[in-house]
């Protein structure tokens, strides 16, 4: 591992500011991404600044919604009552994730910045990996995909984003505060992540030097019909081949009111398709409603050789979770 | 008399593993200690071009950079393996710039530190002019060969009686099948790790982590041009092996020769992804399976094809084939082995080598024929049942596979099986019953030990051996006691060391019976030593009695024509003259393998949930019975069993080190990619075993149980698999996508 400088700011103007002085400085929140990054060589931050003592450990109520600071530790935000109670799909999501152990280290801010699993960037000893060495190709599209996205690729990089909390952030639409030398600013879930597109070294919209604060949910009172369902290789400590974040409202007679869904294991960001969703309303959830809202979701899937079972994967998955989101709404 | 052997007597080690006192080979801290990390190559075939080391060499704290540049020397070729020694493979230790697989040491770099070790590896520019590699099957069945001797026992690379042709002619139902196993990659939890200590020139100590360490000692004297008596190997305790610690790699070498170089001891830890290439793997195996059988389940005929892989440099060939010849009762047999050379590090034993995926394809293949016959698996098997080796023409050394399948079946409630796939079904879940037989040879190799007295009356046991975590040190501990009539917790037994007398490698499940003999024919001259020493001693209430009169139990010597006359060891020890009496015993087979074929068998049973529309699969119960001579305890000998079972899960449904057939390299070669099942994977796993005597195997009657809980499982959660969804799926892992 490379040497690096080591700073433990205690506010946040400080962090800020010691990322500024500094060229090539990361934060660590629980390091659990971050530090393995480091072992393989693909990460090599001059200095990290240890955020994990800054005062944004909080989960509080605001605007209706709740509030969570960004370095609230995963299992905290899972096993909260606010978050138990209004947002299941979340608490579900993040216990889907990982394991106990690191769950109890990752943050919510580290959580949403985790960076790929594609084994072509996560060893630098790949050649080609536009991710990791922009220009330089991708290994992966003719190479071992299972993983890999079936939605919103581009011929640079067909990676997936491997969270499952941020599914349900992105099904939820929480807005991400964040902090930076401009001052603070916020996004919608949908528009902190981004697609691949020609630079796919850019994992979200986050500016370099801006800090993570806190994540904030709407208040949405039908959030309750939650499911987030995951499926994987092994029953735990895997990541998802397809997950979904579903979130139901029924009205009195039982047809769909709300609906809002977004599937991981699929693209570069969590997918979400707000028109999609739309074919839900005012049906009685079944079968053939969950069909249609999955085909509007799979426009313009292309699979690759090892990620073909994908496609139908995804259909059973949706149905599965919005029949289970529905019971519970 | 109370037996300690059979009792579930708690680990005598379990305290120091679990409070950090069990020092492991890469927790030895030595003085002036030093640390290696190997670079390894990212090719999997050319040459290296260049080496650039200036960057590495300048990074602080950097000791060495050593290359095949360096011209480090050698007693002889590394490709130079004495045929006696099976284990022995070609080691890849900087003699020149051949690449020849990925994960080849290319280089090593000693620091001050490990950090600075790594990050001396990481500058270290390697260039390489590679060449296209192959490590596909399919590539390379063209220069497929069959070996004369397969690797394990060295049965023959292919077997026939009768007349597979005709007998297929007989037969109204007929089945052929290709099954396919991946490539796996053992992973023990303790990766490979060797420090490395010279004293002068001429004298090497080792701490490793080793299965083998009389093997380690022979390889590494060999090769450094050192007489044996001068390297000294230590593994007092091996977090798991499977068969990957059993050879002596590269790494043990070059731990050795960096630590020449430095003048300094040397550690060297192999990081998790360098443990998917250098050290060994299971070949992927390619079975083609016909099999004719009568209307009543008779079988005419069966032949297994199989393919597997070795390096391009190196012999090693996975045994599949064996089952098929032994299990069933049929006249007409016949198996050949082929192998193709592909690039990849030298594959070697791996827990159940053949047997695992030999058992997987057959199993399947006779549930296949069950189905084809709508007979009841179980009948099938029952029906064909082999009264005797009917590959080595002779009887068992004992088979109560029979009592197996009966156990198994009425603990598993087979019967209430409903035959129909997808016949059971709980919502979204289908629910399916599996069956497959377990079969593994009993093997026994010589080993020797010595049992001590000490005049403070506590008894110290020593064997070579090693303790890989089937729980060595208490079985022995356990057999000790018995045979010297005292009880275990007055026995001390040592282990891993080659200052101990000589034993086998801790493989093949031979360890009981081959140690575990020596041990108790060791602790039975202790014991008639102390015996006939105290009847002529006329100190001792003993004197004068004959030594067939004296009875010796819980550490009491008693005359047993005149009760009350008895004295303890404690007092008959105090009184010995020197400070110890000791007995050393070199035991060896005999003759029982020219008569019998010592094998045991098992039942498996596998219940699984899959998810109808996901094709997630759940194990949720097991049941296997096992037929395997003594047990010795019944608690580590459970753990074992079970171990076994829940590696034929994941053999069934998880593992699968997965090739980039460009490049050749594992791509997946990390624990976090590379799955094993979890505690979530794992259901419900009963298991029992018949109280089999066998009197045929070893003084004390035990057959080894280390491998056969992983034969048939794998085939049992395949066969439930195929009864909850109707889909069969003969090409391992079933992971999900295979049943959409
Ligand atoms: C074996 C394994 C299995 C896993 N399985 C899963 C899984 O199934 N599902 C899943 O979702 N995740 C899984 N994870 C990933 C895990 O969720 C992440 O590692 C974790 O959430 C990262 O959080 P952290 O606080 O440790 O981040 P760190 O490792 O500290 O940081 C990660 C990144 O975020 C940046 N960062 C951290 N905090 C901030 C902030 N406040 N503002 C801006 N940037 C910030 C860091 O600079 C770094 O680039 C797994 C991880 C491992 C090691
Ligand atoms: S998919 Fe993306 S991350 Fe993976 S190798 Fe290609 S460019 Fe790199």
């Amino acid at each position: 591992m490379k040497a690096f400088a080591y700073a433990r700011p205690s506010t946040t103007d400080e962090a800020i500011a010691t990322f500024s002085s500094s060229s090539g400085a990361k934060f660590l929140g629980g390091g659990t991404n971050l530090i393995d990054l480091m072992k393989m060589g693909v990460e090599q931050p001059s200095t990290l600044i240890d955020i994990t003592r800054l005062p944004l450990a909080t989960i509080e109520e605001h605007a209706g919604g709740i509030r969570i600071g960004a370095m609230v530790r995963n299992s905290t935000v899972a096993e909260h009552p606010l978050v138990r109670d209004r947002y299941p799909v979340l608490s579900q999501a993040i216990l889907a994730g990982a394991s106990p152990q690191l769950r109890n280290m990752a943050t919510i801010g580290g959580n949403l910045m985790q960076r790929t699993r594609c084994s072509y960037f996560y060893d630098p000893t790949y050649a080609h990996c536009n991710k990791r060495l922009p220009g330089s190709g991708c290994d992966a599209i003719d190479g071992y995909n299972r993983m890999h996205a079936i939605l919103g690729a581009s011929d640079q990089c067909i990676a997936t984003n491997p969270g499952d909390m941020a599914v349900a952030l992105m099904a939820l639409d929480a807005r991400i505060q964040v902090l930076g030398p401009q001052g603070p600013r916020s996004r919608l879930a949908g528009d902190f992540f981004r697609l691949p597109g020609d630079t796919p070294n850019i994992d979200t919209n986050l500016r370099p030097g801006e800090l993570i604060t806190a994540v904030d949910l709407p208040p949405i009172d039908w959030a309750t019909g939650g499911h987030y369902l995951k499926v994987r290789d092994r029953n735990s400590y895997a990541f998802a081949l397809i997950s979904v974040a579903a979130v139901v409202g029924l009205d009195s007679n039982g047809s769909i009111r709300r609906a809002q869904l977004a599937l991981g294991g699929v693209a570069h960001m969590p997918w979400r398709v707000p028109d999609a969703e739309r074919v839900l309303i005012g049906q009685t959830p079944g079968d053939g409603a969950f069909r249609d809202v999955a085909e509007a979701l799979l426009k313009g899937a292309k699979p690759y050789a090892h990620n073909r079972f994908k496609v139908e994967l995804v259909r059973r998955s949706i149905a599965r979770a919005l029949e289970a989101a529905s019971t519970r709404a | 008399m109370p037996s300690a052997i059979g009792e579930p007597l708690d680990r005598v080690d379990g305290r120091a593993k679990v409070t950090g006192g069990a020092v492991y080979s890469a927790e030895n801290n030595l003085p002036g200690m030093t640390y290696a990390v190997m670079v390894t190559s990212t090719i999997a075939k050319g040459r290296v071009a260049s080496i650039d080391s200036a960057a590495a060499r300048r990074a602080p704290g950097i000791i060495a950079v050593l290359t095949h540049e360096s011209k480090l020397k050698l007693a002889k070729s590394p490709d130079d393996i004495s045929p006696d020694s099976a284990a022995d493979r070609r080691l890849q230790l900087l003699q020149n710039d051949r690449v020849l697989y990925a994960g080849q040491p290319v280089a090593v770099v000693v620091a001050e530190t490990l950090e600075a070790a790594q990050e001396g590896a990481r500058l270290a520019q390697v260039r390489y002019g590679p060449e296209t590699p192959s490590v596909s099957v399919d590539a390379s069945l063209a220069g497929a060969f069959i070996p004369e001797r397969l690797s394990g026992a060295g049965d023959p690379g292919r077997s026939s009686r009768g007349d597979v042709q005709a007998g297929m002619s007989q037969a109204s139902t007929r089945l052929e099948q290709v099954y396919t196993t991946p490539f796996q990659v053992h992973n023990p939890m303790e990766p490979h790790a060797t420090v490395a200590v010279w004293d002068g020139p001429d004298g090497l100590t080792l701490y490793d982590a080793t299965q083998g360490i009389f093997g380690a000692r022979k390889r590494v004297a060999g090769l450094l041009g050192l007489a044996v008596e001068n390297v000294r190997v230590l593994s007092p305790y091996v977090g798991g092996g499977f068969g990957s610690k059993g050879p002596t790699w590269s790494h043990v070498l070059l731990c050795a020769m960096a630590a020449r170089e430095v003048r300094r001891p040397v550690k060297l830890v192999l990081a998790r992804p360098q443990m998917f290439g250098p050290i060994g793997c299971r070949s992927e195996t390619r079975q083609s399976i016909a099999i004719g059988a009568k209307p009543d389940g008779t079988l005419t005929a069966l032949k297994n094809d199989v393919v597997t892989h070795t390096s391009s440099f190196d012999d090693f060939v996975e045994p599949a084939s064996t089952p098929t010849r032994k299990l069933y009762s049929v006249p007409n047999n016949s198996t050949t082995q082929r192998v193709v050379r592909s690039d990849i590090g030298t594959p070697s034993y791996m827990r159940a080598p053949g047997e695992a995926p030999g058992t997987f394809a057959l199993e399947v293949a006779m549930d296949e024929l069950a189905y084809a016959l709508t007979m009841d698996p179980l009948a099938l098997r029952l029906k064909n049942y082999a009264e005797q080796d009917e590959d080595g023409q002779k009887p068992w050394s004992a088979k109560s596979l029979r009592e197996c399948y009966r156990m198994g079946a009425e603990r598993f409630g087979w019967a209430k099986r409903s035959p129909e796939p997808g016949s059971m079904r709980d919502g979204h879940t289908l629910i399916g019953w599996g069956l497959g037989t377990a079969m593994y040879p009993a093997r026994r190799s010589p080993a020797s030990a010595r049992a001590r007295l000490n005049r403070d009356g506590s008894i110290q046991v020593e064997a070579g051996t090693q303790e890989i975590g089937g729980g060595t040190y208490t079985t022995m501990t356990q057999i000790a006691a018995d045979g010297i009539g005292v009880e275990p917790s007055r026995v001390i037994f040592r282990l891993g060391d080659t200052q101990f007398p000589p034993t086998p490698v801790s493989g093949g499940s031979m360890t009981t019976a081959s140690t575990g003999s020596a041990v108790y024919l060791a602790a039975r001259a202790l014991r008639d030593t102390i015996i006939q020493r105290a009847v002529v001693d006329r100190n001792s209430l003993l004197y004068g009695a004959k030594p067939a009169q004296i009875a010796f139990e819980n550490g009491r010597l008693s005359r047993s024509d005149r009760p009350g006359q008895m004295e303890t060891i404690q007092h008959f020890a105090a009184g010995l003259g020197e400070p110890y009496i000791e007995a050393i015993v070199n035991a060896a087979p005999g003759q029982e393998k020219e008569e019998f074929s010592p094998m045991s068998f098992g039942a498996q049973f596998a219940e699984v949930r899959v998810d109808a529309d996901l094709g997630q699969v759940f194990v949720s119960r097991m049941v296997g019975a096992f037929g395997a001579g003594r047990i010795i305890n019944a608690k580590t000998a459970r753990s074992n069993f079970m171990g076994g079972m829940v590696w034929g899960v994941s053999f069934a449904l998880y593992e699968h080190a997965v090739y980039d057939e460009r490049l050749g390299r594992i791509v997946n070669n990390n624990l976090a990619e590379y799955h094993v099942p979890v505690n979530a994977d794992i259901g419900d796993i009963d298991v029992i075993w018949v109280d089999e005597a066998d009197h045929h195997v070893d003084p004390i009657g035990a057959k080894g149980i280390g491998e056969i809980g992983i034969t048939g499982s794998a085939a049992a959660v395949a066969n439930a698999v195929f009864h909850a969804t109707g889909k069969r799926v003969r090409d391992l892992p079933i992971t999900l996508d295979k049943l959409l």
